[in-house]
This record gives C-alpha cells, structure tokens and sequence, in this order.
C-alpha cells in the first residue's frame, strides 16, 4: 500500500499585511535585507508570519508542516547570506525567473549559523506531528554563491555540503527534509561533477535522522545525473511533473527510483488552481507509468516554491494539496 | 525614411540627431499624493479629481520635455501606473490577485489571464490626443509588446506563453490602429521581457509580424529591449519589420558596442547615452562621446539619442539636467559634424547587407 503524504518544498508568499509592514520596517534597497540580526520589530513580524503558515497548512490538512521561511530575502540561497563569512553583492537574477537575489560570496572559512535551526524551532512549538525542514540542496546553493576562498569547485562544493550538514545537525526533530536542488536540471553538473553532487547529498542527508528527499525542479534530471542522484543515500527523490512530465517518467521507468517519490503535481507558478482530483489523477497516472516501482510513499507537493504566487491563490493550492485522495493508489 | 519627419521646421544644423525619450519620467509628488487621496476610502478626492490631477501632470511633463529641447517627447506615462499593470486592466481577459514578489520586499501586482483575450476598451489614444494637443513637437507612443505582457502575467488559459503572446500581438495591433487614426506617427514597443529570455527571440519576431500588419509605412515604429546580453539577440533582431532598435548600452559602458558592429547594423539606433541609474548628470562633453561611439554603428542620419531607458527612478531634477544635456550634446555634435570636425566611419556595408 502507498500511502500518500501532502506536503510543499515551503518558501511561501508573505501575508500581504506583512509584505507592507516589513518594507516598512526593513526597507525595499538590498542593504535592507535579511542579515540574520534583525531587531525586536521585525523579528516579532517575522513570528506572526510563521505561525499564520503553520495555521494555513493546519487547516488545509497537509500531512507535513514547513517553517514556510518567510524571512528567505533570497530564496534558496538565504543560509549563505546570513553568514557573518558571507558577503553580499549586486542582485542577480534567480535561475529563469522574473526574480532576484543578493549573490553570496564566500570570502572565508564556513561554519554552520544554527539561522534555519533557530526559525524551524521556533515553528516546531506550534507543530504537534509533520514537521518537514527545507534547505537547498548542496549542489544549488554552491551554484547560487561565489567562491573567493576555497581552491577550485570542487573543495568548494565540499565545504558547502559539510556547511549543509552542520546546519542540518543543529536542527529540531523533523520527519521529512526536503533538499531543493532546482541547479542539478538548471545548470546540471558536468562529468565528475554529477558524481560529486551525489556525494555532497550523501553528506547532508547523513547528518540527520528523518526521510530525505532529495528534490529537483524545472524540468528532468539529465540521465547520467539522474543515474548519479540514485546512488546517493536519500529515502526519496522529486520529479517536476509540472514543467516535465514525459522525462521525468522516462527516468523513473529507465533508471528505477528510491522507495518514495515526491511528485510535483501542483503548479507553484501559476495562478490557476489544481483540483483535488486533478492532483490525484496526476499521482495516480504517474504510478500506472510507472509500475515497475512499488512505492512506499509519494509526496504530493507543488512542483516550485510558492512565493511566486498571489496570498488568494497560494491559499487555494494548499487547501486543494491537502484534499488530495489519501486512499491507496492503483498502481 | 520615416524619420525626416520629425525634424523641426527651425533645426539649427544640417545635420539632425533625432533626440528623444524611452518613455516614463519621474511623477511630481502631488500627483502620488493625489493617487493616495484616491485610493483612500475616507478622501473626498474623487475620480474626476484624479483625472484633473494626471491631465495637469500630463501637461506639466509634456512641458518640461519641450522646455529640455527634445524634439520628439511624450507625457513621461504619467498616467500609468507600471508597464504591465496599466494595459492588463483594460484588457477583457484578465484579473488581478495581489501581489508577487520580485526581489526581496519589491512587489508587483501580475495579473492572471483567465479568459480569453480581448480587445475592450482604447489604452492610449485619450493618452496620445491630450499629449499632442498640449506639445507643440510631435508626441511618440511607447507601448508595452505582447510577449512582455505574456511573459510577465500568470496564463491559466493559453497552451503556452508564444500563444498569449501572439493573441496579445493582435490586440497591440488594433491599439496601434487607432493610435495612427488619431495620428500617431511614432510608436514605441516596449519588450524588456525579451532581455531576459533572449532565446525567445523568434517569438517576438512573430508577435512584431502581426502588431506591423496594416500599419501604413509613414509610421515611425521603434522597438526598445532593456539591458541585457545583446549578443544573444544579434544579428536576428535585423529580420524584425520595425524601423529602429532601442537599447540600454550606457549603463554597461558600453562594452557591448561591438556587438552590434558585425554584421552591420542594418536599422536606425536609438542609443542610451545617459545612465538612468546614475544619479550624476552627464556633463555635455561626456555625452558627446557617447554620442560619437553611436556614430561608429550608424551614420548621424540614422541615429536617436536617447536616455538609456525610462527615467522615472531618478529624481525629477536629475531627470531633467539628463535630458538638457544630452540635447545640448546632440546639438553641438550637429554643429561639429556639419563643419567636418568629426570623422568617424561607421562600417561599411558588407556585399550582403
């Protein structure tokens, strides 16, 4: 029997009262963003968002609970930029998006902030079972910074991932982290590379104890790189059905899949709302193509982040993921 | 040639560098107050209020745009609230939902296509005839293109983005239509989408295909794209039916001029020669040389002078001392092209150009 687990890779759209409340008290030029010692005020924002977050997900039923990193100014890159080691530069685009964040450079030795432990433990208070954590992959966020200290790519994606796993160390007890690894399609990683970002996964999902799912998004893996990915030791793997779904469903079919799969079966770029049905078709089509593999358990989740989204519609998602069919699917 | 028309019965020189604008200049600050006695709920401040206020800022700029001694000008959008935005409502089709971010706590209100499109109601010929009643030179048009309003809005109903895109080529169609009726004579089309996903430049070429259609030779149409990796969209912006490109090279200092030397550059140019995110004005002298590396892509016939892109993010007063100077420059190079004191070539046409 599958069970079927709903859930989000997180990094929500904030409340529309706390977008206008936090520019007012932060600011909108980028020396106003996000540096991880921010002041009475804002943190007591930053507090109201994340438990409006946990309450949105509470009433939409959704199986596991994320933090939904309201303070991530820069998307997945925001452990980095909150890195006393870390400076921030001029605003870069954000993979093929209309978005942009401040670009991490790494000018010195890097150690864990304990920044993601700190929020997610503050979250874990009003979360009684779920909790999932969210951190970006090894490989994107060594993608997403520049390196000004370490030798080559190599030492430097290394460190990153024994930064990953340090933070990951530090964090409360959770049942599920997602890894969010959009680079490995975006700027897939070349021969040896693959190898090496399979590795740097191996070191973050072993330095703790919950379901790791490694999940990459905005297309398919390439097939040497999926086939890397499959030897890392991670419980699950993610597959964008959204923005490919043939590929993605060859890979599974081709190259076999861990015992989970987390599925990205709801667009989180796209205002036009899902429904129930429509979720679970889509998890159930891609069992039936994929039948070879017994799954233990498949996530449904939105294929991206979220704050790409309006409050209203963002709402909709979760309320329509958290009404997915938990019944047994037939594969 | 369609460019000899806007050249002013009292030009000075032999020589005619068309000097004009992007589009938006910085809004005067009563009219934001207005806005916001608009908007609040309590305010006696009502629509007809708000109409007289944009009429007055819409003078006002159109004024000052004449008074910096441009020869072509627009109102600076004052009636616009963002490029995407503004004709989103009052295109039949789409609805707002609130706001997404851009980057860290800068947001914009991305409407969502949710029916089909249609064309409802006029965008800009009210904008146009009250601008080219109160300027005495002529006004030009800037429009947003169809694949920015595609790119930059949620599609919950087209099968992709080139498909909103070209329907949304056919509604700029019809508003460009109507702008020559009233009688506009130089159009603008704005796609700073394009300088983002350059690998999309087919698309535009299609969309251009369609907004051209009909659309009487006279017409000045000019095509501005942002900055970005020119390269990535060089030499296949050449093909597009549109006399002139815009674009944004003062800002990178000028480091990709080169690009646009080979093949030769086949159009008119419209180049940036003030830095819109600067907040030091040029001085005359630095304009000039700005104006003299123009002159090795084109020849002074075939070249705009023009801020790099909209000025409306500088203050008003910066804006302005831009705009004086770079007129002041675009004369004087007249004057010294005219008495042969400059010599620069721009390359020579290649056997197939």
């Amino acid at each position: 029997m599958t069970e079927i687990v709903s859930t989000t890779p997180g990094l929500y759209p904030l409340p529309d009262w706390a977008k206008e409340d936090l520019k007012t008290l932060k600011g909108n030029q980028k020396e106003d963003l996000i540096s991880g010692d921010e002041g009475p005020e804002i943190q007591s924002a930053y507090e109201e968002v994340r438990t409006e977050f946990i309450d949105a997900q509470k009433a939409a039923s959704l199986d596991r609970i994320v933090e939904g990193q309201g303070r991530w100014d820069d998307m997945i890159a925001h452990p980095l930029v909150v890195h006393d080691d870390v400076e921030t530069r001029g605003i870069v685009r954000y993979y093929d998006n209309n978005n942009f964040y401040r670009e991490p450079v790494v000018n010195d030795e890097l150690s864990a902030t304990g920044d993601v432990a700190a929020e997610l433990s503050a979250g874990a208070e009003q979360v009684d079972d779920g909790l999932q954590a969210v951190l970006p992959g090894p490989y994107s966020l060594a993608d997403l910074a520049t390196d000004e200290y370490y030798d080559d790519s190599e030492e430097f994606l290394a460190a990153i991932a024994d930064f990953l796993a340090e933070e990951a160390d530090q964090l409360p007890a959770v049942e599920t982290l997602f890894l969010l690894e959009p680079s490995l399609v975006e700027n897939a990683p070349e021969e040896g590379e693959d190898e090496r970002a399979s590795e740097a996964l191996d070191t973050v999902a072993n330095a703790i104890d919950a379901d790791v799912v490694a999940y990459p998004y905005w297309g398919a893996l390439e097939e040497k790189v999926y086939a890397h990915v499959m030897d890392a030791d991670i419980d699950a793997l993610g597959f964008d059905l959204v923005s490919n779904h043939d590929e993605n469903v060859y890979n599974a079919q081709e190259y076999g899949t861990p015992d989970d799969v987390a599925l990205g079966v709801v667009d989180g770029q796209n205002t036009l709302v899902e429904s129930p049905e429509t979720i679970t078709e889509r998890v159930e089509w891609f069992s039936e193509q994929t039948q070879q593999n017994d799954y233990e358990r498949i996530y449904a989740t939105t294929n991206t982040e979220t704050f790409y989204l309006p409050v209203n519609r963002f709402e909709e998602k979760l309320e329509a993921l958290g009404a997915v069919q938990k019944a047994e699917v037939k594969a | 040639m369609t460019r000899e028309q806007f050249r002013p019965d009292d030009h000075e020189n032999e020589h005619f560098l068309l000097t004009t604008v992007v589009g938006s200049y910085p809004k005067p600050k009563w009219l934001h107050r207005a806005r916001d006695l608009f908007e609040d709920e309590d305010s006696k401040f009502d629509a007809e209020d708000f109409e007289e206020a944009k009429d007055d800022a819409a003078r006002l700029i159109t004024q000052e745009h004449e008074r910096c001694g441009l020869d072509v000008v627009c109102d600076g959008e004052m009636r616009r609230n963002e490029m995407v935005e503004y004709f989103a409502h009052r295109i039949d089709g789409y609805e707002f939902n609130g706001p997404v971010k851009v980057w860290g706590h800068n947001y914009f209100d991305k409407p969502s296509v949710v029916d089909e499109v249609e064309y409802e109601e006029e965008w800009l010929v009210s904008e146009y005839e009250f601008t080219s009643d109160v300027a005495t030179q002529p006004v030009k048009v800037p429009i947003t293109g169809p694949y920015t309003l595609a790119k930059w809005s949620f599609n919950e109903v087209y099968d992709d983005e080139a498909e909103l895109a070209y329907e949304l080529a056919e509604l700029v169609n019809e508003e460009i239509e109507a702008l020559v009726d009233a009688g506009a004579r130089y159009i603008q089309i704005d796609e700073p989408a394009l300088a983002t996903t350059p690998d999309d430049h087919a698309i535009v070429g299609e969309c251009l295909d369609r907004i051209v259609a009909d659309i009487p030779e006279e017409v000045r149409l000019g095509l501005h794209v942002c900055y970005g990796d020119y390269s990535r969209i060089y030499p296949e912006i050449l093909e597009y039916p549109v006399h002139e490109f815009d674009i944004e090279l003062c800002n990178g200092g000028y480091e990709q001029l080169d690009v646009f030397k080979e093949p030769t550059f086949s159009k008119d140019l419209a180049m940036g020669v003030v830095d819109i995110h600067a907040r030091e004005i040029e001085t005359v002298e630095e304009i000039k040389e700005n104006i003299k590396k123009a002159l090795e892509i084109v020849p002074p016939e075939r070249l705009t002078v023009s801020p790099d892109c909209g000025v409306k993010l500088l203050p008003r007063e910066v804006a302005y001392g831009k705009m004086e100077n770079m007129v002041k420059a675009a004369r004087e190079i007249e004057a010294e092209l005219d008495a042969g004191e400059i010599d620069i070539e721009p390359p020579a046409p290649s056997a197939d150009d």
